[in-house]
């Protein structure tokens, strides 16, 4: 990747947080910090990695994407809309009544959403089993999924982590979005999930640790999914929650709360400043 | 009447579809040998996958292959395969409306000795309250096959209560099943017996008891639960004038709560709602239990007179 490319990928990533600070400071609701903390994973995967058609949403050997942590839904319509799978005028209904955005992604409302989310820990499951579904089908699409940290305290993460170590699922990739912080303070307070690189070798899969804000990184770990022949892969992404508004970043009081009016200006003010 | 496994007749039509439809897959979660899932696994062992004992994780897995145009069917007992799984059935598969199919054994008292941990009282109540999936509890070997065809070849979730125990065949082969249509089994101008599942067979016997007094009861197997054949459930209401409702399920939820919503706001009419209140099962023989807990031929036909007499 040379230095253009990667301006270019950085410059999709701040328009991408100016609709997703807009979105949510205009609705009133929704979550911003962990919206910002996974965008470079999905404009990385959204316009680099994934073969999607957004003219096509549906198509059968369309790679998917399951957002396990639905209450990051502000990054996908972003993306989603970025992308071109729906006009981004309608980003400022997120969570209005007859709004087609709902506060978590619903794949019957949404062009583009494969799956719907929102209830934690149930969408590496879903992954897996899309992923299952498509190698019946002899399909060769792959399936990317993100997890929370917080998420990894669900049990049902570890069942679907076995479930897919155990199947060498090897079109599965995914991303655990490791911010170290959840509702209620920090993930390493609250219920550490460390060891977390032995933990997911133990249960089969191929492991990756990455800086989940810098796209080449990004790039060299999908660059090895891609030719991983054995493991289903984890790409533990160290990631900074609010990433991007300095006032966001590292702030549990950010997790699910919108900006008011006087942060938003803030926060886009900020987010002009990065050009 | 010849007996026939329910569960069997499951096994067997899964085997049958799997043969037709490519696309069918099927998972279990370390209950193969009693769901029957395992005769379909023998000769599709690519197409069945045994999750472990991982009910949750199966349920969301099962959305997750149906979202990539499969038919999945799901198994377990009724207990593990609803009542730990309900957010996922609520989230995963009706949320999602996955083409997910659960087919749950082992419902009810009729469990036996097993005891209360595995006797699944609740299950209807909580399928009822989701939208998106429809629900059958068949009566018979017979309707069980047809049910399973019926929930192969119709997109979206499904929710079949087997029981464990073989139970009479009703039907013949010529019997074609509706969805949403309760098959009248008997007809009757004093009272209404309605049943479902391992109840029919003893609401039939208790509608010869009642003859015996000079009572004329209609039985009404109803098998399509949701949604629910309001159109016999109001002839029948308007004709005899009498309900009894009988389950082997809690009276909170299940199929006496649903024909109460309906008839309480269109037709309103005396009813006894028949089944377990606010209580566990135990460990018996089924036969022990269903006399223990009151839900025999002769509590039924009990109950029909009570409501008769009512001034
Ligand atoms: C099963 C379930 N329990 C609780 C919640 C409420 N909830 C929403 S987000 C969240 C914390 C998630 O933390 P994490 O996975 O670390 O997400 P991130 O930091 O990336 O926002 C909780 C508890 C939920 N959505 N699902
Ligand atoms: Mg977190």
């Amino acid at each position: 990747m040379n230095e253009q490319e990667l301006a270019d990928l950085s410059e999709i990533a701040r328009q991408i947080r100016i609709m997703i600070i807009q979105m949510i400071g205009r609705s009133a609701s929704g979550h911003p910090g962990g919206s910002l903390s996974a965008v470079e994973i999905l404009t990385w995967l959204y316009f680099r990695e994934m073969n999607i058609d957004p003219q096509n949403p549906g198509r059968p050997d369309r790679d998917r994407f399951v957002l396990s942590k639905g209450h990051a839904a502000p990054v996908l319509y972003a993306t989603l809309a970025k992308r071109g799978f729906f006009s981004s005028e309608i980003l400022s209904s997120l969570r209005q009544v007859g709004s087609s955005l709902q506060g978590h992604p619903h794949r019957l409302d949404t062009p583009g959403v494969d799956a719907s989310t929102g209830s934690l820990g149930q969408g590496l499951s879903m992954a897996a089993g899309m992923a299952m579904g498509l190698k019946l089908s002899q399909n060769p699409a792959c399936v990317y999924a993100m997890i929370g940290d917080g998420e990894s305290q669900e049990g049902q993460i570890w069942e679907a982590a076995m479930t897919a170590g155990f199947r060498q699922l090897t079109d599965l990739c995914v991303f655990l979005d490791y911010n170290d912080l959840q509702i209620d303070g920090r993930v390493s307070d609250i219920k550490d999930i460390q060891p977390l690189r032995d933990k997911w070798q133990s249960f089969r899969w191929r492991v990756h640790e990455i800086n989940g804000h810098d796209f080449r990184e990004i790039a060299a770990a999908l660059a090895e999914f891609r030719h991983e022949k054995e493991k289903p892969t984890m790409i533990i992404a160290r990631t900074v929650k609010g990433k991007g508004v300095s006032f966001m970043e590292n702030n549990v009081n950010f997790h699910g709360q919108a900006p008011n009016a006087q942060e938003m200006a803030t926060a886009l003010t900020e987010l002009n400043h990065g050009r | 009447m010849a007996v026939e496994s329910l569960r069997g007749a499951y096994g067997k039509t899964l085997l049958k579809l799997g043969r037709e439809i490519p696309d069918l897959v099927v998972l279990d979660a370390d209950l193969a040998k009693s769901t029957q899932t395992q005769v379909f696994a023998k000769e599709f062992a690519g197409r069945f996958i045994d999750m472990g004992l991982a009910e949750q994780d199966m349920v969301s897995t099962a959305a997750g292959i149906a979202l990539t145009g499969k038919t999945v069917f799901a198994s377990s007992f009724c207990t593990f395969l609803v009542g730990r799984v309900f957010d996922q059935i609520r989230q995963s598969v009706c949320y999602n409306r996955a083409n997910v199919k659960l087919v749950g054994t082992h419902s009810g008292l009729g469990v036996g000795e097993d005891g209360a941990t595995h006797q699944s009282l609740e299950d209807i109540a909580l399928t009822r309250a989701l939208p998106e999936i429809r629900i059958i509890v068949p009566a018979d070997a017979v309707e069980t096959s047809l049910a399973v065809e019926y929930a192969a070849a119709t997109p979206g979730p499904f929710f079949i209560r087997l029981t464990r125990n073989n139970l009479p065949t009703l039907f013949g082969t010529e019997h074609r099943f509706i969805m949403g249509r309760a098959p009248l089994l008997r007809d009757g101008s004093d009272i209404t017996l309605i049943a479902m599942g391992a109840m029919v067979e003893k609401a039939l016997q208790a509608a010869e008891l009642l003859a015996a007094a000079q009572i004329s009861a209609a039985v009404i197997d109803f098998s399509s639960l949701k949604p629910l054949d309001e159109d016999i459930l109001l002839r029948f209401a308007k004709k005899t004038g009498h309900l009894v409702t009988i389950e082997d399920h809690s009276v909170h939820g299940g199929l006496g709560s649903a024909c109460a919503e309906f008839l309480s706001q269109q037709y309103p009419v005396p009813m006894k709602i028949m089944g377990m209140d606010n209580q566990f099962g135990r460990s018996g023989k089924p036969e022990d239990l269903y006399v223990h807990f009151k839900l025999t031929a002769a509590d039924i036909a009990g109950a029909g007179k009570e409501i008769l007499s009512r001034p």
